[in-house]
């Protein structure tokens, strides 16, 4: 995370935006009332000054949602989240927040600590006010609450011609494209929750690599969740044209926080001819206190597009943290030869529930795809994978290798695969294979017995365990991913 | 340096250990034989601290430290090593990355600070190559689908280069083919020392014959019921163990 006097200058440049389009200058009032209905979908719109149509857009897609109703299919125990007690915008407070580490829940600080998060970054990421930060005056990239901060790179991105920007940004810059793409994958009325998004999305990342053009950089945005009862509506696009290359970072931390926190994103991927989109995450969002209390609920839509011939997507996930998750990034394989990967560690301890996993829809000829996907459940939670590989009338040729592996510690967890296959061709060849194990009293007690302390032996085996799919993400992102494995594991065992 | 004092252990309500005196001095070389199920094995795992067991009756010292209120890890960490009858398979666990943690969470426990990569590699692929464990096997995943032998060389592997001051060894024989027998020994005598003792578990005399042990231990219902020296692992080979299952039906 770089962190440079350029982004508090941008972050500036945005209040001095908002006050020219003439909206709520207090800073206490930089939220929009608690709970939705039209007036909030305005105010939101207003806020981001965007043109009529979008706000039509998503006034539209509040209607719809009003006659949706939350699916339920999901192995998931949640009390429904009461879509009124939320508020749907705030933009980042400048008064409130700790005064400094100390105000800072020392769990937290430790967990900072363990990730190697350098003391001026740690304050920033637990909220300490700007005035108030010993460490360091500066911002760094991050989705703060609602509104996105431009970017450092983006000079040397424009250089190359790729464009990184906020959705809001786009939206008001490049409406072409915006209307060209945007629910081009997910459609608005897709499920409950991108429909929800689909009106109150306040944020997220915007990403154009125009044709030939290799992204010189790894993209990425730190997202965090920092006011209370505010709920996260992402929305992000990337569009990689003919031929061109992009790898796109996403991982966010959270503060400890009390309260069900809803979050629903979006993300749409588009790859056209030849062109391939990388997409990694590291999920690590407040999970609950180890009485199952509080946390994040997650439920998103990730879905990409291999629109044209030749093109790859590939997802990498590692999710360690929420409440609740419910995320299934997908791959529709419209082109010829285009391929659809999927790479996922679902970790889940105390009282989590993850049910997650993938669509690998197969429409074009001699298309295919790749699941790799590794549960791991601890303490008393539940992890579920759930897939859904399907191959068109057209599709011949298709080909998918689904591996699907489950590991438990411990005897109060579950661990749960749901794999679907729909063929409608004969020449489809899909392959599943699945295991469950667990971490034996015999294995920990073989890896003690050589010195190997509980909390080692336990990460040891669970870095051996998910080694095939590590090996997937980028290599700094690799070293945090697995730090965040073993942090999130602590106390599974003894 | 390894003291055994009136061990009673049972497992669900079984006594297996019923009053176990063992003495073992450093530099000195042990040999326990008996029947099967006689308890060997029970108290090797005993000595290394497998939770399954209840100690309901004694102690054990270790040069002077209380085992039984250590953990395993704690135990290895102060020296104390079980080559394991059954060793376990780890899935995914690259064999040399186990060596490697095992090592230098022992080293760091002691305060030693851990081994670099380079003098690591060095120093296993020495000791690999002696015990003829191959490249391949130090890159597979830990025990799993190695033979019995291979096993077993992997436990005297790991024992070279942990270098423990107590060597427990539960039957490092049995399973092992004429030459892998001679070059297990081979590697266990070269870690023969005065400051080194070795506590070995056998069915056979043979082993003895290459591993030559100072004192001879009959184990029988829980209890060591003779000893001598190593001309008794002879007598036992010739007259097997009516003696003592006559004596104890008795
Ligand atoms: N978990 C357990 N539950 C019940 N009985 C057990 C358990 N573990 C060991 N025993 C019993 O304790 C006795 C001693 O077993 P142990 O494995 O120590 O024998 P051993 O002397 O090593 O035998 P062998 O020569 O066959 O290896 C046996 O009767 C065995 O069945
Ligand atoms: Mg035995």
């Amino acid at each position: 995370m770089a962190a440079v006097k350029e982004t508090v200058d941008q972050v500036k440049q945005i209040d001095v935006d908002q006050y020219k389009y003439g909206f709520v200058t207090e800073i206490e009032s930089d939220k929009a009332p608690i709970g939705l209905n039209e007036d909030v979908i305005r105010f939101i719109s207003a806020k981001k000054a965007e043109p009529e149509w979008m706000l039509e857009w998503r006034l539209d897609a509040y209607r719809r949602w009003l006659t949706m109703e939350e699916p339920t299919w999901a192995k998931l125990d949640y009390p429904k989240p009461k879509f009124n007690d939320i508020y749907y915008y705030s933009a980042p407070k400048v008064a409130e927040g700790p005064k400094s580490l100390d105000e800072v829940d020392p769990e937290l600080l430790r967990t900072y600590e363990k990730l190697g998060i350098p003391l001026q970054e740690q304050e920033i990421l637990a909220g300490v006010t700007e005035e108030n930060r010993q460490y360091s005056k500066v911002a760094v990239d991050a989705v703060f609450d609602s509104v996105s901060v431009a970017t450092t790179f983006k000079e040397e991105l424009k250089k190359a011609g790729v464009i990184f920007c906020s959705i809001s940004e786009a939206i008001r810059e490049h409406p072409e494209l915006v209307k060209k793409y945007l629910a081009s994958v997910v459609p608005v009325s897709d499920n409950f929750y991108a429909t929800l998004n689909s009106a109150v999305f306040t944020d997220g990342s915007f990403v154009y690599v125009p044709e030939g053009v290799r992204c010189p950089m790894e993209l990425s945005t730190y997202f965090r969740i920092n006011e209370q009862n505010t709920g996260q509506f992402e929305r992000t696009l990337i569009i990689a044209d003919k031929g061109s290359y992009v790898s796109y970072l996403e991982g966010c931390t959270a503060p400890q926080r009390d309260e069900n926190q809803l979050h629903a994103a979006v993300v749409e991927l588009i790859a056209l001819e030849d062109a391939e989109i990388k997409y990694s995450t590291v999920q690590n969002w407040y999970p609950g206190d180890s009485e199952g209390k509080g946390g994040i609920y997650n439920f998103v839509t990730k879905r990409g597009d291999c629109r044209e011939k030749n093109s790859k997507i590939s997802w990498t996930q590692v999710e360690t943290g929420s409440a609740i998750t419910w995320k299934y990034p997908s791959c529709i394989l419209r082109g010829e030869n285009s391929t659809g990967e999927f790479y996922s560690i679902a970790i889940s301890n105390g009282y989590q529930q993850i049910d997650s996993g993938t669509k690998m829809t197969h429409l074009g000829k001699n298309t295919s795809s790749r699941i790799i996907s590794k549960g791991i459940s601890a303490g008393r939670s539940n992890n579920t994978y759930r897939g859904l590989v399907s191959a068109h009338k057209k599709a011949s040729g298709a080909r998918n290798f689904t591996q699907c592996d489950s590991l438990l510690i411990g005897d109060q967890c579950g661990a749960h695969t749901v794999p679907y296959v729909e063929s409608k061709n004969a020449s489809a060849i899909f392959e599943h294979e699945a295991t469950t194990s667990k971490i034996s009293d015999d294995q920990m007690f073989y890896c003690q017995a050589r010195g190997i302390g509980e909390e080692e032996a336990v990460a040891l085996i669970v870095n051996g365990f998910v080694k095939d799919v590590i090996q997937q993400l980028p290599m700094e992102f690799a070293v945090e991913a697995q730090k965040l494995i073993n942090i999130s594991l602590e106390g599974s065992v003894g | 340096m390894l003291e055994i004092k009136n061990l009673h252990a049972e497992v669900e309500g079984n006594k297996i250990l019923r009053g176990i005196d063992l003495t073992i001095n450093a530099g000195e070389i042990h040999a326990i034989m008996g029947p099967n199920g006689s308890g060997k094995s029970t108290l090797s795992y005993v000595l290394a601290g497998k939770d399954d067991y209840e100690i309901t009756e004694g102690e054990i010292l270790f040069n002077g430290e209380n085992v039984l209120e250590m953990e395993p890890h704690e135990r290895a960490a102060v020296g104390l090593f079980l080559a394991m009858q059954y060793p376990i398979e780890i899935p995914g666990v690259a064999n040399m990355t186990f060596l490697k943690t095992a090592l230098n969470a022992q080293r760091v426990a002691r305060g030693e600070g851990e081994l670099k990569t380079p003098d690591f590699m060095k120093k296993v692929k020495e000791l690999s190559a002696k015990l003829n464990v191959t490249q391949e096997m130090l890159r597979r995943p830990l025990n799993v689908g190695f033979s019995g032998g291979e096993k077993k060389r992997n436990e005297i592997l790991q024992m070279a280069l942990l270098e423990p001051k107590l060597c427990i060894l539960d039957e490092t024989d049995s399973g092992l083919d004429i030459d892998a027998l001679r070059i297990v020994s081979d590697g266990v005598n070269a870690l023969k020392s005065p400051e080194r003792s070795m506590l070995v578990i056998t069915h056979y005399q043979r082993l003895l014959n290459y591993i030559v042990p100072d004192v001879v231990h009959v184990m029988y219902q829980g209890k060591i019921v003779k000893s001598g020296d190593k001309d008794l692992a002879l007598q036992l080979e010739e007259k097997g163990y009516a003696e003592f299952t006559g004596e104890a039906a008795a």
